[in-house]
Formats: structure tokens, C-alpha cells, sequence
């Protein structure tokens, strides 16, 4: 089984570009051309306006209605107002024309942006085949407002079914452009609705429906939001709840999940991101915004690479794993919430899912580069790194990431040399800059850090374990992954398949030598286990200060709001000390996770109600085990340098 | 009942009808310390010249009648002739004797089959490749004085070693026999069951109840880990109709009795039970009761828990039986519940009172076309909803519906032909329905004309509203002709490489349309992932309708050309489709029960308690495990 676990036999697709066609025809006569996209075969033709009918007919939603009348004391007719207000905010009106609009619109920009719009076909005929039989929904991943429009844009290049799209709120806010995207195929859905009951039966039935009756294919994205880090983010299990529902009711036969990787070589919002991730306030969405980023057209983002994963049958996933026969005895469309086995299992899909997405993303030279160049920053006496050894680095990084699995794109018979250089003259902006205040400092490394990221997936495993070595392995092992579940994608109960895994791709690679009890390093290993250790260190440090942090200075509770900018003055104090290696571990996405890591192995304890953000937590960590642990086996191997 | 008189003089015919009650009376008395003397009077009966019984259907060797490997009498059977038509052999049915010209042409479409291709059947059984029989030699002396006729001959031993499953008669067809029975013996009434029963228990000796043989649950296979004797307990001689009480509206018969005769003799007298399952030519009283038989025509009549109003069972601990005939008894659990779908595990009915009804005065067929399955459900449920539905309603879906109409007959003249084909332009063309997705629902009213008219009025008028449009009684009485010949159809296709099965269940109706659209799904991919070459056919057809839900029945065939061990991927695809019907809310089973062949799923049909409530009926019944088919649990 060994060998069939070898990330070298992945068989990947071969890509096409889509620009080419667009920069040798007419963009008019491409948006303006005859679209006959393939049908769901059990689609019951349906306009937008029966669509929302159907919803408020359903019977889901006449029982939530009485539901609620009977608990609020309102009028029927009032509620049954509400849900249609509801569903008004929310739908869709997908409208050839804007879609028309759109693709003229995109071309052009999408010309200007990119170099390149790589797709893998035979996943798009995969595709085609499957919108056919189940109804479809598709799971991009998330790293650019980009993305849903780029999705759309390539279903009709490839006349597809076009779409629908849950959409965050916050897009509602830009007037014109809410609208357009809304007659585009977006949905609207409140970031939190948490108790709405009505809010959730309107929602839900919407989807649903559209599903069920092969309307169009679903879109959301697993990952809830946008990953400022270019790391998956732990997927979100509401929406795929609702989409595997029909499935588990007997509604459907079977529901075809496609995962679509979409990676690029340079993302829009790079400074941004990082920005955001220091705690310069979040632009707001707004029409005007959009329009100042008109500045970022004038500059070269490389290309894009869409890959179109195999499809998955929620059915095939549910064989052996869910009873569908414990909905047999309360009518379906009485609301419930998911059993104990149905959310476990939704959980590991969604982890699968988002794993699949990982695998197919490919990874750029210069993801390569920025690894090795966060590895040796200027700091106190070190120089930075000279650029032939930084091109001797890569191409030995080149080499084991392919070992790996990486989906790497290195081109074949380019000198690495070039690769390098052009790889660095595309990122210029977060290269040359080396010196400056810290903050923009860390802008710069947050930024690369992003890209650095993008190949964590490839080396997760294996840096865990070389983190793990020289204690108590397998424990050691099982910790750390414990630790950061919620930093990295780390399939729930697949401790033991991912230190064996760890284990096969180390002694494959000769770094390791396991005998009978022992894990030895070898001669020549030792350089790949400095690499992965150093790959997962900032991670360590920043848990390890968000630790430090809680013991020193949180002596009375704080709560969620004072968390973030209290621990962020730790830590500048920290570094302006010189007492912290790692810029990175400024990031709040590391410290939000490192809370949430603490709260989950109940080393911090959250007080009072969840609901809201004011809730203070009461850092009871001294007399909690765990806590001591962390600190303990962290500062071991890693103590904080002193100035 | 018949009446042997054949004079006509009143005098005699009153002297003949009081010497009948008499007999009845005796037979009617139930006494259990007086077996002997009970024994000794059934022989005398069985002896006796009794016009009726020289009508019965079933003999004592069915070999004489009935094909050894393949469904029903030995004169029926399709065929194709040398012209490539389709026919129908024999005298027996509506279709005996008539050529079937679309047949050919529909069976090599749907199953990409080819006349070309046959796999023909072993001719004659072979009674060397027969196990012989392992015989309990006291059980053998003890029985040979009691004068029980009994037979331990090869072909006797085989025909009552199988139901019609699938797997069961394809195995016939190539020559291969099980574990068979190892004696055959005869009961002529019930007190010779008593003697049978206590005998088998004296010598541990396995007994199987065999009514009709028409099982499609492996209820009749012999388990191959039993090492005791087995002794197959044929009810077929026993099949009288002991008496009718007007005045009750009941008839009280011997629980060996096929359906047809029992309905030919009652109609005799100007009665009927109304009780017609499927296979109602071959099955029997008391196997319905064994199984939880439903008839056709339930709406009116009911299934056979309605029906029945007193059984008696002949069990290891002797005779379980009500000691009234009240219509309705609180009592605790009714005790018939444990009777009825024991499957042969507790014992042997040997005689039941039935409800009887007077003849209906008028019959008839009808049949509705709907644009779609959809809009035909819908039209069930309301029919349901507002609890009119006829003595009959069925709805085939589109593969059915092209299946009907495959087996139309050839008409006779160039009018008929005239017609239909403007039916099919008016449906088609001018009503816009699309050939590939209409449905047919078939109905037969029941009852006194005017009603019946009546009625018909506001089915159709409800059919109507879900764009049901009137299509005919001829289409409606071949709808229901096609399951009296859809097993003679199975023979057929398995000279052709084609073999399939029907199952059936029974679901609620906010899930019927899933159910049906997930199973004929499932066992399409089914089918390809187990290399299936040619699409199979999937197909199903809704047959009961209740207050809550539905009987849905499927039809499942497919070209195994290809394969090399066709029975097992059906066998794989069967159970797939079962475990779908179960994700999907239906029931284990509808009336065929169980058996061996569903019994890995009985635990979590009724629960652990449920079991172990049923186990403990069988422990104390039946503690030496003599009634050891092993089905049910």
C-alpha cells in the first residue's frame, strides 16, 4: 500500500491556456457567441420566478413558518413576508446578458492582468459528463475576490452550465457591482444567522432546490472566506450540509462535489492581505475601491492555473458510512438538526475535499524561492543569501518537492538560473526591499510567507515529523499535529496514516533511516531536516509566544476583542527586543489560531455565553496541564533568544 | 359448494345436500384426543367419488402438469418461431396460441439480445445427479402405518426444493440441484398433519411446508447445514372446501387449496373471496397466510390479515387455534400475528375460515395515460387521499408502459390497427405527450354497474386534474394480463441470455417517487460496475395504494452475455437494490416476505427486541427446531 501512497504516481492533467484564443479573436463575437450549455438529465425547466416559489411553497418552510408564529406569536402572513423578504435579498437572477457583459469585460481585463489562464480540459470534460447525470456542485478554492468571476468566465468559455454562487454579503455593498454579480449568478447569504431559524429555512430550501432540480450547479467555497495566508482554511460545514442533504433523504441519487484548485502565480490582493493580517483595518467592499484598484492593471500577475479535480460522489463517500435510513421515520422536511455520524462525516468530507484542492494547486518557482528566502533573512549578522546559492537551494528544493508530490510548474528547459531570475523580476516588489520600518517590513514577509505557504500542504507531514524527531516520535508527532489542527489541513483521526506517510516520503528520500525501533537522520538527510523543521518554526514560535503571552501578561481575562492588539504589542515588543526570530509571527491569523488551538486542548477557557465578541476568557492556564506542555516542549527545542 | 347431486328430483338433491353437511360436520368437529378415528375418516373422504375434486388443478405429482424448470404448466410458454415471431403455446390463456409481433423486436432493443444467441435449458432431470435421499428409517416405518401417502422419488424431491427465485430455477435449467428434500409426504387433512408433525418430532426429522412452490424469498431451499432428515409436507391434496356459512359470510377451507380453485369453487356457489395475488393459479391458502399474502384487488376485499377470521396451525406443541369467530377480539397480541408471515418456521396451516363476499355483479377494466410518472403518483395519492381508489389501481411507469405494449397480440383486422394508431397520434401528436416519458395507470372497477360507472367517473375526473387522459379498457386488461405471463416471460429470455427478477415494497408516499427513481438508478450503475455489457432493464411500477403509502414493485433484467457468473452479479445487484430501497424509507418486503434470501436484514427492520420477541415465539413453539427452513430469523 506503500507504493500506492506514492505522490509521485499522482496522474495530473495537462493544461490549456484559454487567453490565447481570446488574444487572436474578437472579444465581442466570443460574448455575444451561441451558448448551449449541456443540462442536468432530470432538470425540470423552471424560471427564477417559479424557482422562488417553489421555495416558499415548500413544506420545509410552511413548517419553520408555523414554527416560528407559534413560539413568536406572530402573524402567519407576517413571517410568511419576512421569508419572501428574505429570499428576495437573496436570490440570484442569473442573466445571459450580464454574463454576456461579463465576459466581454473580463477578457479584456483578464488579458491585460494575466499572462496566462491555464485550464486542465479533460477536467472540464469530466465535468460536462457529470453536470449530465447528478446535479453538480463546485468547491474552488479561495484566495481572490477573483475567483467566482474567473469560474464563471470559464464555464461559459466552455459552455457550461453556468453557476449559481453563495456570496458573501459584504459584496451587497457595492451597489452597482451586488447587482451585477447577482444577476451573474450570485446568491447573497448573511455572514451570520446564527439563531435565525426562518433565515436558515429560506436559505437552505434555496439551495436545495436549485439542486435538486438541476436549476444550475451550486458554487461556494468550502473554505468560508477568502485565505489572506494562501493556506487552506479549515473548511466551513454549513453549506455542505445543505448540498449533501438531498442525497441523504433519497431526494437525489447522488450529488457529483468537484473541487477546483485555483492558484496564481501573484495574487491581486497580496499587500493587502498582509496588511490586513497586521491589523490595518480591512478596506471596506465598495464600488469606489474596486475602481481605485484600477492601478493594479497596469501590472503583470503572471498567470493562473485552474484545475478541475476529479469529481466526487457524495454517494460513493456516504457507502458503509451513513445510515440514510435514520431519516426514514420523521417526514423529511422537518428541519434537524445532523445526527452525530452525518456531521463526523460531513467534517471528514470537507476535510477530504479541501485536501483535494490542496493537491491539485500548482505551485510556481517562486513559491519555492520565497521558502528559501524567508529562511535566510537578513537579520542581526546574516547577509541574505547570494543569488547563485540561492538557484543551487532551489534546484535541490526543486528536486524534493517533486519527491513529495508537488504540483510543481518549473519550466523543463529553461537554465534555473533564468527560472530564478524571472521568477524574483515578477515578485520584485517583495524582494528588493529589505530595509525599513518593521511593519513594512513585514508586510514584505507576510507577503512572501503567503506564497511560502502555498507549498506547506506539500511538506506538512514530513516537517512534522522532522519537528518530532528527537523526542518521543510518534507522540511527539501526534502533539504537534494535535496542536496546529487548526493551522493547517489535518484530516480528523488520520494521525497514524499521516506519520506513516511522514515516514515513506523521509525514507524514500533518503533522510531517514527507521529500523526496528528507531528513526535515525541520516548523513544526507540532515539538509532536508533542516529545511522542514525551518518550514514549520514560525509556526512554533508564534504558539510559543501566544503562550509566553498568556502566562505573562494576560494575568486578569481579556476578552476576544482585547486579544488580538495585546498579544500584537507582545509581540512588537518582543521583536523590537530582538527576542523573536520569525516577522511572521505578527500575522493575527496565526494568533487567532493559536487561541483557538489553546481553547480546544482546554489549556484557555472561554467564559460566559459564545455568542458576541465581548465575552472575556479567563487564561486559567496555570493550573491547566496542557498549557505547561506547549510552553515546555516548544521552548525545549526552541527558547525565545535573549537580546 | 358444489353439490354431487346429479338427479332431478328435489327429494334426492335435499337427501344429497344433508348428507354433505353431515360430512362437513364431522370434518368440522374439532377433536384432539381422537385423531385415529379423524384419520381414518379423511381417507375414507379422500376415497370417496367427490365431483369437485376431479376439478382440481394441483396433483399429487405436479411433474404431470407443471414444468420441472421454469414457471407454470408444461404447455404454456413463449417461444420464438422459425419465422422469428413471438408466440404463445397452449390453451390456457388469453394469449395462448397468438403470435406477438412486437416482442421481437422490443426484447432485442431493450436487452441488446439477439435470436441468434440461445441458451437453451437441460431438457429432461436428470434423477441420477440427485442426492440420494438420507432417510430417518423410524420416522419412514412409523409413517408407512399411518398410510400417509409419501414418495422419496428424485423428481417428487426436486420439484418441492425450489421456489422461483432467479438463481433457483437457472440452476434447474442447467441441471444443478441443492440440497434437496429427502421424502416427499401427502397430508390429506389436518389430523394427518397432527400425526405428521408429532412423528417428525418423536424422530427429529426437519419438516418444510410446501403449499404452491411459488416462493421468491428461498424460502423452500433446503439449508445445506442440515444434517437430519428432510421431509418436504406437501399441503396440495389438501384442498377442500370444508363448508360456507351464508349467514357469516364465511367458508372454511383447507389451507392447501390453490387460488384459482378456490375462487372457481366458490364462484360455483356464487361467491368469491376477492383474494387474487399475482401467482394466484399456483399459490396457496395457507401459504398466504405463511407469508402475508395481498391480492390484487385489497381495496375492496383486503390482504389476507382482513381476510382471515380463524386459522388453525398444527405446531410441535400441538394445535394453535381461536375458540371463536368473533370478527374482532381485543384479547392481547392477536395470536394470528405470530401465524401470519411465519414463513413455515412454527408450523403448518392447515385450516383457515375465510371472509367470502357474493360475486360482484359487474367488472371493469379501464386505463389512464399521464404525460409523466410524476403526474401518475400524484394522481394515486389523490385517489388515496380521498380513499376511492378501485377494486384495482396500478401505475407502470414508461419502460413498463413500451414493455405492455410489446405484448400486444396481432390484430385481427386492419381497422384495429387504424385505431390505435390514431390513439397514439392523438396522445402523441395532438396531446403533446412524449412517447419516452408517459405513463399508464390500468384499473378494474368492481361492484353493481351503476356504482361502478359511478366510481369510474370520479377516478377519471381525478386523473384528469394531474393530465390523466382515458385510454381504454383493452389496455387496462392487458395491463393486468402481463402479470399472469410475466414469469412464462423470464422462461424466455433465459433461453436468450436474459435473466431478471421482480421485487417489491412498500413506502410512504412523500418517498415513492424517490424510491423509484434511486432504485432504478442503483441498479443501473449497479449493473455497469459489475460488467454488465449491455444497459439493463430497470423498471418499476406501483401496485397498492394505502393511506399511507404505496406498494412499488420492481422489474429487473439485463443481457448477461459476457459474464461468466451471471446469477452472482444479479444476485450483487439485488441485494444493492434492497439496501437502496432500505436508505430510501421502503419496507423489507411488501407481501413476498422474507425467507433466506432477506433475512440478514430482519434485525434492523424490527429492532433487536423485535427479534429477540419472535425468537422466543419460535423457542417455545418449536424448541427442537422441527420446522427448520430456516427463514424469517
Amino acid at each position: 500500500s506503500l507504493v500506492q501512497r506514492d505522490p509521485m504516481l499522482k496522474k495530473r492533467d495537462d493544461f490549456e491556456d484559454i487567453l490565447e484564443e481570446r488574444r487572436n479573436s474578437s472579444d465581442l463575437r466570443y460574448a455575444l457567441r451561441c451558448y448551449a450549455p449541456v443540462v442536468y438529465k432530470g432538470l425540470c425547466p423552471s424560471k427564477a420566478g417559479t424557482l422562488k416559489s417553489m421555495v416558499l411553497q415548500s413544506d420545509q418552510l410552511h413548517y419553520v413558518i408555523h414554527q416560528v408564529c407559534r413560539e413568536t406569536g406572530r402573524a402567519v402572513d407576517d413571517v410568511q413576508e419576512e421569508a419572501s423578504s428574505i429570499l428576495e435579498e437573496m436570490a440570484h437572477r442569473l442573466q445571459l446578458s450580464t454574463v454576456r457583459f461579463f465576459a466581454f469585460t473580463l477578457s479584456k481585463v483578464f488579458k491585460t492582468l494575466f499572462r496566462s489562464i491555464c485550464v486542465n480540459e479533460e477536467g472540464i470534460q469530466r465535468l460536462q459528463q457529470v453536470i449530465q447525470e447528478h446535479p453538480v456542485v463546485l468547491l474552488p478554492s479561495h484566495r481572490s475576490y477573483m475567483d467566482f468571476l474567473l469560474m464563471s468566465y470559464l464555464l461559459y468559455t466552455y459552455d457550461l452550465a453556468l453557476p449559481v454562487i453563495a456570496a458573501g454579503m459584504d459584496f451587497m455593498g457595492m451597489k452597482f457591482v451586488g447587482e451585477m454579480l447577482r444577476m451573474s449568478g450570485a446568491f447573497f447569504i448573511r455572514r451570520s444567522f446564527g439563531g435565525d431559524k426562518l433565515y436558515w429555512a429560506v436559505f437552505s430550501e434555496y439551495v436545495k432546490t436549485m439542486l435538486k432540480n438541476g436549476f444550475a450547479p451550486v458554487e461556494f467555497f468550502l473554505e468560508g472566506t477568502r485565505s489572506r495566508t494562501s493556506k487552506s482554511l479549515t473548511p466551513k460545514l454549513g453549506l455542505l450540509n445543505i448540498v449533501m442533504d438531498p442525497f441523504f433523504k433519497g431526494e437525489v441519487f447522488d450529488v457529483s462535489l468537484v473541487p477546483v484548485s485555483i492558484s496564481y502565480e501573484r495574487i491581486l490582493e497580496e499587500s493587502l492581505y498582509a496588511r490586513e493580517l497586521l491589523g490595518v483595518p480591512k478596506p471596506k467592499e465598495s464600488t469606489s475601491g474596486l475602481i481605485k484598484a484600477r492601478k493594479v492593471l497596469s501590472e503583470d500577475y503572471g498567470s493562473i492555473h485552474v484545475y478541475f479535480g476529479q469529481p466526487v460522489s457524495v454517494r460513493s463517500l456516504a457507502e458503509g458510512r451513513v445510515n440514510r435510513c435514520q431519516f426514514n421515520l420523521i417526514p423529511r422536511h422537518i428541519p434537524k438538526k445532523p445526527s452525530e455520524d452525518i456531521h463526523s462525516f460531513v467534517n471528514d468530507s470537507a476535510y477530504r475535499l479541501v485536501r483535494a484542492q490542496e493537491e491539485n494547486m500548482v505551485l510556481k518557482p517562486w513559491v519555492l524561492l520565497a521558502s528559501l528566502l524567508l529562511q535566510n533573512q537578513v537579520s542581526g549578522q546574516k547577509r541574505g543569501i547570494a543569488l547563485d546559492e540561492l538557484t543551487e537551494q532551489a534546484v535541490w528544493l526543486r528536486d524534493l518537492s517533486r519527491q513529495y508530490g508537488a504540483f510543481l510548474h518549473w519550466p523543463e528547459h529553461t537554465p534555473p538560473s533564468e527560472v530564478v531570475s524571472s521568477s524574483l523580476s515578477l515578485h520584485r516588489g517583495l524582494v528588493r526591499i529589505s530595509e525599513g520600518r518593521l511593519l513594512s517590513q513585514a508586510v514584505i514577509i507576510l507577503s512572501c510567507a503567503s506564497y511560502r505557504n502555498q507549498a506547506l500542504h506539500v511538506f506538512l507531514r514530513p516537517a512534522l515529523l522532522a519537528s518530532a524527531i528527537h523526542t518521543e516520535v510518534f507522540n511527539s508527532f501526534s502533539f504537534l499535529r494535535n496542536m496546529f489542527s487548526n493551522e493547517f489541513i489535518l484530516c480528523p483521526g488520520a494521525t497514524v496514516q499521516d506519520f506513516e506517510e511522514a515516514c515513506y516520503l523521509l525514507v524514500k528520500t533518503g533522510a531517514l533511516q527507521v529500523t526496528q525501533q528507531e528513526v535515525l537522520v541520516t548523513e544526507r538527510g540532515h539538509r532536508t531536516l533542516v529545511f522542514l523543521t525551518s518550514m514549520l518554526d514560525p509556526f512554533l514560535q508564534g504558539y510559543q509566544v501566544v503562550c509566553r503571552f498568556l502566562c505573562e501578561e494576560a494575568t486578569e481575562a481579556l476578552t476576544e476583542k482585547q486579544f488580538i492588539p495585546a498579544v500584537r504589542k507582545f509581540i512588537i515588543k518582543h521583536l523590537l527586543a530582538g527576542r523573536l526570530r520569525y516577522t511572521e509571527v505578527l500575522s493575527s491569523d496565526l494568533q487567532k489560531n493559536s487561541l483557538a488551538a489553546l481553547l480546544r486542548l482546554g489549556a484557555v477557557r472561554k467564559i460566559k455565553g459564545y455568542v458576541g465578541f465581548d465575552h472575556p476568557y479567563v487564561p486559567g492556564f496555570k493550573q491547566q496541564q496542557s498549557m505547561t506542555v506547549i510552553l515546555q516542549l516548544n521552548e525545549e527545542k526552541h527558547p525565545l533568544e535573549t537580546a | 359448494m358444489a353439490s354431487n347431486s346429479s338427479g332431478g328430483s328435489s327429494d334426492r338433491q335435499r337427501i344429497a345436500q344433508q348428507r354433505l353437511r353431515i360430512i362437513a360436520g364431522h370434518l368440522q368437529r374439532p377433536v384432539d384426543g381422537d385423531s385415529a378415528i379423524l384419520a381414518a375418516e379423511c381417507k375414507a373422504q379422500g376415497s370417496k367419488p367427490d365431483t369437485s375434486r376431479e376439478e382440481k388443478t394441483v396433483p399429487r405429482r405436479r411433474q404431470e402438469i407443471m414444468k420441472w424448470n421454469g414457471w407454470g404448466y408444461s404447455d404454456s410458454r413463449f417461444l420464438f418461431n422459425k419465422k422469428g415471431q413471438a408466440e404463445f403455446t397452449g390453451k390456457r390463456y388469453r394469449l395462448s396460441g397468438m403470435i406477438i409481433p412486437g416482442l421481437k423486436d422490443w426484447f432485442e432493443c431493450t436487452f441488446g439480445a439477439s435470436l441468434q444467441h440461445k441458451t437453451p435449458a437441460t431438457p429432461l432431470l436428470n434423477s441420477s445427479a440427485v442426492q440420494p435421499p438420507t432417510l430417518n428409517e423410524a420416522f419412514v416405518e412409523e409413517l408407512k402405518s399411518t398410510g400417509i401417502p409419501f414418495s422419496q422419488d428424485a423428481e417428487d424431491r426436486v420439484f418441492r426444493a425450489h421456489g422461483h427465485c432467479l438463481h433457483e430455477i437457472f440452476a434447474l435449467r442447467e441441471g444443478k440441484f441443492g440440497r434437496v428434500p429427502d421424502m416427499v409426504v401427502w397430508p390429506n387433512c389436518h389430523n394427518d398433519v397432527v400425526k405428521i408433525v408429532e412423528l417428525a418430532s418423536k424422530h427429529n426429522v426437519c419438516l418444510i411446508p410446501y403449499g404452491g412452490g411459488t416462493s421468491v424469498s428461498s424460502a423452500l431451499e433446503c439449508p445445506p447445514e442440515e444434517t437430519r432428515s428432510i421431509v418436504s409436507l406437501d399441503t396440495s391434496q389438501m384442498n377442500r372446501i370444508l363448508w360456507v356459512d351464508e349467514k357469516n359470510l364465511t367458508a372454511h377451507v383447507e389451507a392447501g387449496i390453490v387460488g384459482q380453485d378456490l375462487e372457481r369453487l366458490l364462484n360455483e356457489s356464487g361467491y368469491c373471496t376477492g383474494h387474487e395475488p399475482d401467482s394466484m393459479e399456483f399459490s396457496s391458502l395457507g401459504g398466504w397466510v405463511a407469508t402475508r399474502a395481498s391480492g390484487m384487488k385489497k381495496n375492496i376485499y383486503g390482504n389476507i390479515e382482513d381476510l382471515v377470521v380463524h386459522i388453525k396451525m398444527v405446531t410441535p406443541q400441538g394445535v394453535i387455534e381461536k375458540s371463536c369467530q368473533g370478527p374482532r377480539m381485543s384479547t392481547g397480541p392477536d395470536i394470528h400475528h405470530f401465524i401470519m408471515g411465519s414463513e413455515g418456521t412454527l408450523g403448518v396451516v392447515t385450516e383457515v375460515t375465510m371472509k367470502i363476499r357474493p360475486m360482484p355483479e359487474y367488472q371493469k377494466y379501464g386505463s389512464v395515460v399521464f404525460p409523466n410518472f410524476e403526474q401518475g403518483v400524484a394522481c394515486l395519492r389523490e385517489v388515496a387521499r380521498q380513499r376511492c381508489a378501485p377494486a384495482s389501481i396500478r401505475l407502470m411507469d414508461n419502460e413498463q408502459f413500451k414493455f405492455g405494449h410489446a405484448l400486444k397480440p396481432q390484430v385481427s383486422s386492419i381497422f384495429t390497427s387504424f385505431l390505435d394508431g390514431l390513439k397514439k397520434f392523438y396522445i402523441t401528436k395532438f396531446k403533446g405527450f412524449d412517447p419516452n416519458r408517459l405513463c399508464v395507470a390500468t384499473l378494474l372497477f368492481e361492484g353493481d354497474r351503476e356504482k361502478v360507472l359511478q366510481h369510474e367517473k370520479q377516478v377519471y375526473d381525478i386523473a384528469a386534474k394531474f393530465g390523466g387522459l382515458a385510454a381504454g379498457e383493452d389496455n387496462g386488461q392487458r395491463g393486468y394480463m402481463l402479470t399472469f405471463v410475466i414469469a412464462y416471460l423470464r422462461d424466455l429470455g433465459m433461453d436468450y441470455y436474459v435473466i431478471g427478477e421482480s421485487f417489491e415494497t412498500s413506502v410512504p408516499w412523500d418517498r415513492v417517487l424517490d424510491i423509484c427513481r434511486n432504485v432504478k438508478a442503483r441498479i443501473v450503475r449497479e449493473c455497469k460496475e459489475r460488467g454488465v455489457q449491455f444497459p439493463p432493464l430497470s423498471t418499476c411500477r406501483v401496485t397498492q395504494t394505502y393511506d399511507a403509502g404505496a406498494c412499488v414493485y420492481f422489474y429487473f433484467a439485463f443481457n448477461y452475455r459476457g459474464l461468466s457468473d451471471p446469477v452472482h452479479v444479479y444476485e450483487q445487484v439485488e441485494h444493492a437494490a434492497r439496501e437502496e430501497i432500505l436508505a430510501n424509507g421502503g419496507s423489507l418486503s411488501h407481501h413476498h416476505g422474507v425467507g433466506k434470501l432477506r433475512k440478514e436484514w430482519m434485525r434492523e427492520t424490527v429492532s433487536n427486541v423485535g427479534m429477540g420477541m419472535l425468537k422466543s415465539v419460535k423457542d417455545y413453539v418449536d424448541p427442537n427446531n422441527i420446522f427448520g427452513n430456516r427463514n424469517l430469523l
